[in-house]
């Protein structure tokens, strides 16, 4: 009897064991990297050959520069040239190291000490690299179980930074204040139930100054306002607008004439105006402080190398030292929003003073392929009159908040200070005004 | 025993007569003194005018200060009992020993692959280590209520008086282990330095006048400090201007910026150019550069794996890989580290039963491993790893970041070094930042996956691409090495890198201490153990000129807290025998009879 059901145990056991290795056998994974439908054009990159300054040839072709972000005309100049050099002549390339382990150069104590000065803040830290520099910043701060309020137009490296927090997200409507409202009142209402929670739970508000996604501002003010009301802090990105808002470029606060004190911190990267490699954060030395500890993208990996720091320290002091270039700049992205409003078929979206337009299409052809498939012809048919442009490109399945409302595409026109004389080939090609003539921009 | 009596009555003497002074740097702190009193303009650290030196500490502190003290002696006394009544040296292995009974399968021979010891401390090291931390914690707690109660400065920077109400920033736990662990001993991180990180580096000075709260740089400089920190293997972090020629010519024709994402115009022509040469480096078909090597792992990790998909990977695994799987959303399983035991109990497992909960079966499995690990200084198990991921369909995801370059006879990394097939690992990830001396990072393989990567990586799309001058610095390096410039300058290097890696490795375990790691590899971490010896370690170093990384908890586990020493080819034979390494032998014994007399040498000296 007992020895019976010792077999059939055994029988059991073997009979698992059997399974498992059918199962092993059976097992078929699919494919790491799955081969793409030939329509995935990006596979292939439009190659530039040589620097990509205001004129610049790419796949073979020479067109004016209207697709890099490239807004002040730094990447060429000579003098950050001549810094960058002089700091390899002594530094070499790389730092072989991250901060904490013998990678902090005095390059990089000048260029933060000199970015808090700019920005007129306590404190500066550098990543050394734009993405990172945001998507670390969030998850050094909101931990699980703390409430994060985002505008659903929130750029990539804000979205990472969110899902590596693993808090509790909220998005609101693009730039919807009232929504907004909503949103914290209702928190507000929940918190007074539970009062022991609320006294834990960290509240942020992630917005862009000006979105990269939509090319509008942010409601600084009123945003500064429901921040006190509800207690909550800001962060706040300011990629596209960090040396181009404001009367000496500090972005949206000068922007809007808002204390930089009341944003508890504000990131951007030096990959744009500053034509470097690289970010920062700024702000109270009790909150940036601590990303030297907890900023992963900080803590763990090598530091910016030195001649990019270099680099970034005469773009900064060009920008100290001639604050016109921000006028001109602005005065360089009027024109164009204006000359470029009103294009039959094509929609301009974002604000004036925004340095890079989106075009899009007045009404979509039906689905997203084929959307981008004209999109592309409009910027193929651009390159062939020599005025390069860009295809802005998102990652559909990852994006939470496609660019414009209905799945359409955009093209990207980025407005570079520097380039002034041949400004007439777009604006003939498009038809536009002969009122807006080239010389009007000439102003460096 | 006498002796370690008379040593602790010493330093308990330099305590009590120099009460603020720390015992190890009071040289130092002489010279910061000096400088003040001539009235030179000091640098001032970012923290410093918010603060105020904290010199004045109330009497009462002093008494419990010293108490403190002798509270760290007596259990230096405890130690010396112990070692008295003979609790030996117990010594084991991990990991290797029981691998071949349960491997079923992979029939690999393991004929290259060198015995990796991972000594475990000593029993009474590994209580007296508890101990250590245990009292450092215990007075932690006693000085936050000092600091409650107002008897203690915060030094710590404040919240803004209008934000007082909101919900604190910081949990109060959280700052515990930073604001009274990490405090007192946070000069031997994030040093300064002015010079090129070559094998001898330039430190900037920099003194405290608050135990650590704020730094100040006195404007001197120490010059020649053996760099034995850097990541600088082949020794390309180099300033010679005939070598960077190259660089500087690109630099005055590109600028250093970009300006655009991959996708849109960021591809120049040098990107195109770099990812061949990589791609025939490493012989493979194809590779891909990214601008950061952090975010080439967590922003390509997400591309490949997602939902319903499994990452087994090593506990040892840096936070890039780490926060890529986390991005990824796929499931993570972790398992022992090199283990390949453990790995494959965990592989039958996952595929027989299936995804948790729903118990469909995996879309994707990827183990994730690093070449060299760079706070152990193993290697990975190459060939057995590709026998488990032949075996059972699974992909492979090898993080070069450490090897790439520095092992290999041709340094190619640890695919060479295990003379298996490059093909076979699904994903060669790397970055370029060691090795190669510059930045950034790439991702290789077969064509189809980098073609997908090209197309679906979040960093192609989001984020600027890689600095010309950067990219030619890497260009330079990779022709260097395979003597594609026509001289034997890079195989040289390799050759001198392993010979340095073997002949300091020797060294070092000659002398007795506990090192980790593969023979090959040239990190090479030796185990301290001691909160307090680290320190000591670290500082009596910097006086020696040396310049030693050293990490503790949380970085590594309680007990394992080591300094680590990374060989460069540019330690050049003359420059190790002639002086420096003399120098560092020297210090390396001096170090030794630091570390006789008790853990908290260094706590003594600082005061705590």
């Amino acid at each position: 009897m007992a020895s019976g059901q010792q077999w059939v145990l055994v029988e059991m056991v073997q009979a698992l064991y059997e399974e498992k290795e059918d199962l092993i056998e059976e097992w078929q994974p699919e494919p790491l990297a799955p081969i793409l439908s030939t329509e995935s054009s990006s596979m292939t990159y439009d190659v530039v050959t040589g620097p990509p300054s205001h004129k610049m040839l790419i796949n073979g072709k020479q067109c004016i520069n209207f697709a890099s972000f490239n807004f002040l005309g730094v990447l060429d100049n000579e003098r950050v040239k001549q810094k960058a050099l002089s700091s390899l002549k002594k530094y070499g390339v790389g730092t072989c190291g991250p901060r904490g382990f013998y990678g902090t150069f005095d390059v990089h104590l000048e260029l933060e000490s000199r970015l808090a000065e700019f920005m007129k803040t306590e404190e500066a830290i550098i990543y050394s690299y734009g993405f990172a520099t945001i998507a670390s910043a969030i998850p050094a701060y909101s931990k699980r179980g703390d409430i994060i309020f985002v505008d659903e137009a929130a750029c990539f490296s804000i979205q990472k930074g969110l899902q590596a927090s693993r808090s509790f997200i909220k998005y609101f409507k693009h730039n919807d204040m009232d929504d907004l409202e909503k949103l914290l009142k209702e928190q507000e209402l929940e918190d007074q139930k539970n009062p022991r929670k609320a006294r834990v739970t960290r509240k942020f508000i992630v917005v862009e100054g000006l979105y990269i996604n939509t090319a509008d501002i942010c409601p600084l003010p009123e945003l500064v306002k429901l921040k006190y009301k509800y207690k909550v802090r800001i962060f706040l990105e300011e990629s596209m607008s960090f040396g181009v808002l404001g009367e000496h470029g500090r972005g949206v606060t000068e922007h809007f004439g808002v204390n930089i004190e009341d944003i508890d911190l504000i990131s951007a990267n030096m990959e744009n105006a500053v034509a470097s490699i690289g970010g920062f954060c700024c702000g109270r030395s009790f909150v940036i402080d601590h990303q030297r500890l907890s900023g992963q993208g900080y803590c763990f990996s090598a530091s910016l190398p030195p001649m990019l720091a270099a680099a970034a320290i005469e773009a900064l002091n060009i920008m100290q030292e001639n604050p016109d270039i921000f006028t001109v700049l602005r005065e360089k992205c009027k024109s164009v929003y204006q000359a470029l409003n009103g294009i039959p078929g094509l929609k301009l979206v974002g604000v004036q003073f925004a340095p890079a337009l989106h075009l899009q299409l007045e009404r979509s052809s039906g689905s997203l392929v084929s959307d981008m498939r004209l999109l592309r012809s409009i910027v193929d048919h651009c390159m062939e009159r020599q005025v390069a442009l860009t295809l802005a490109r998102y990652l559909e399945k990852e994006e939470r908040y496609l660019p414009p409302p209905r799945p359409l595409s955009s093209c990207f026109l980025t407005v570079p200070s520097g380039c002034a004389v041949l400004w007439a080939i777009l604006f003939t090609w498009l038809h536009l005004d002969p009122v807006f003539s080239p010389s009007s921009l000439k102003a460096d | 025993m006498v002796q370690g009596g008379v040593w602790h009555d010493r330093l308990l003497m330099k305590t009590l007569t120099h009460p603020n002074q720390n015992g190890l740097k009071c040289k130092e702190t002489q010279a910061c003194d000096d400088a003040t009193q001539k009235g030179s303009e000091p640098i001032v650290t970012s923290r410093q005018h918010r603060l105020e030196s904290s010199k004045h500490v109330p009497v009462l502190i002093e008494v419990l200060l010293y108490l403190r003290s002798s509270i760290v002696i007596l259990f230096g006394h405890l130690r010396d009992f112990l070692r008295a009544v003979g609790i030996g040296e117990r010594k084991c292995t991990r990991g290797r020993e029981k691998q071949k009974k349960h491997v079923q399968g992979p029939a690999v021979t393991f004929g290259q692959h060198r015995q990796e010891v991972f000594e475990k401390a000593p029993m009474h090291v590994a209580v007296l280590t508890y101990l250590g931390f245990g009292i450092v914690t215990l007075f932690g707690y006693f000085r936050d209520f000092l600091r409650a109660v107002g008897l203690e400065k915060r030094n710590i920077a404040q919240e803004r008086e209008e934000q007082k109400d909101f919900v604190p920033l910081y949990q109060d736990f959280e700052n515990f282990y930073t604001r009274n662990l990490y405090m007192r001993v946070r000069d031997n991180w994030n040093r300064p330095i002015c010079s090129l990180p070559g094998p001898v580096l330039d430190l900037m000075e920099r003194v405290s006048d608050d135990y650590n709260w704020t730094f100040r740089l006195t404007g001197r400089t120490i010059h020649n400090v053996i760099n034995m920190g850097s990541y600088n293997y082949l020794g390309f972090a180099e300033n010679n201007a005939e070598f960077l020629e190259t660089v500087a010519e690109k630099t005055r024709r590109y600028g250093v910026g970009v300006c655009s994402t991959r996708q849109e115009t960021g591809t120049l022509d040098i990107h195109v150019e770099l990812e061949q040469q990589v791609a025939n480096f490493l012989g493979v078909e194809s590779s891909m550069v990214f601008g950061m090597g952090f975010a080439t792992n967590s922003m390509n990790i997400p591309a490949l794996v997602g939902k319903g998909c499994l990452i087994l990977s090593d506990e040892l695994n840096h936070t890039s890989l780490i926060l890529g799987a986390r991005l990824s959303g796929a499931t993570i399983k972790v398992y022992k580290h090199n283990d390949m035991d453990h790995l494959e109990r965990q592989l039958r497992e996952s595929i027989s039963s299936g995804q948790l909960r729903t118990h469909r079966p995996w879309r994707k499995i990827l183990i994730m491993v690093e070449g060299i690990y760079s706070m152990e200084g193993s290697v990975v198990r190459l060939p057995e790893l590709i026998a488990l991921k032949k075996k059972y369909k699974v992909c492979l995801y090898l993080d070069e970041a450490h090897s790439i370059g520095a092992v290999g006879a041709t340094g190619k990394g640890v695919t060479e070094l295990f003379g298996v097939n490059p093909e076979d690992v699904d994903v060669m990830m790397g970055t370029f930042t060691k090795s190669f001396g510059a930045a950034g990072g790439y991702i290789a393989g077969k064509k189809d996956l980098v073609d997908y990567l090209r197309s679906r990586s979040h960093s192609a799309m989001y984020t600027s691409g890689m600095s010309p001058p950067i990219a030619e610095q890497i260009l330079r390096a990779i022709k260097c090495i395979t003597g594609q410039d026509g001289s034997e300058e890079g195989i040289r290097r390799i050759r001198q890198l392993a010979q340095n890696t073997r002949y300091f490795r020797a060294k070092v375990k000659e002398m007795g201490f506990i090192i980790y790691g593969n023979d090959d590899s040239p990190v090479v971490p030796i185990l301290l153990y001691m909160p307090g010896k680290v320190v000591a370690f670290a500082r009596e170093m910097l006086e020696r000129k040396i310049a030693v990384v050293v990490v503790g908890f949380p970085a590594t586990p309680l007990t394992e807290a080591r300094a680590r020493f990374c060989m460069s080819a540019a330690h050049t034979k003359d420059m190790l025998d002639e002086q420096h390494h003399a120098r560092l032998d020297f210090s390396l014994e001096n170090s030794k009879t630091i570390k006789l007399p008790n853990p908290t040498y260094a706590a003594l000296g600082r005061r705590l």
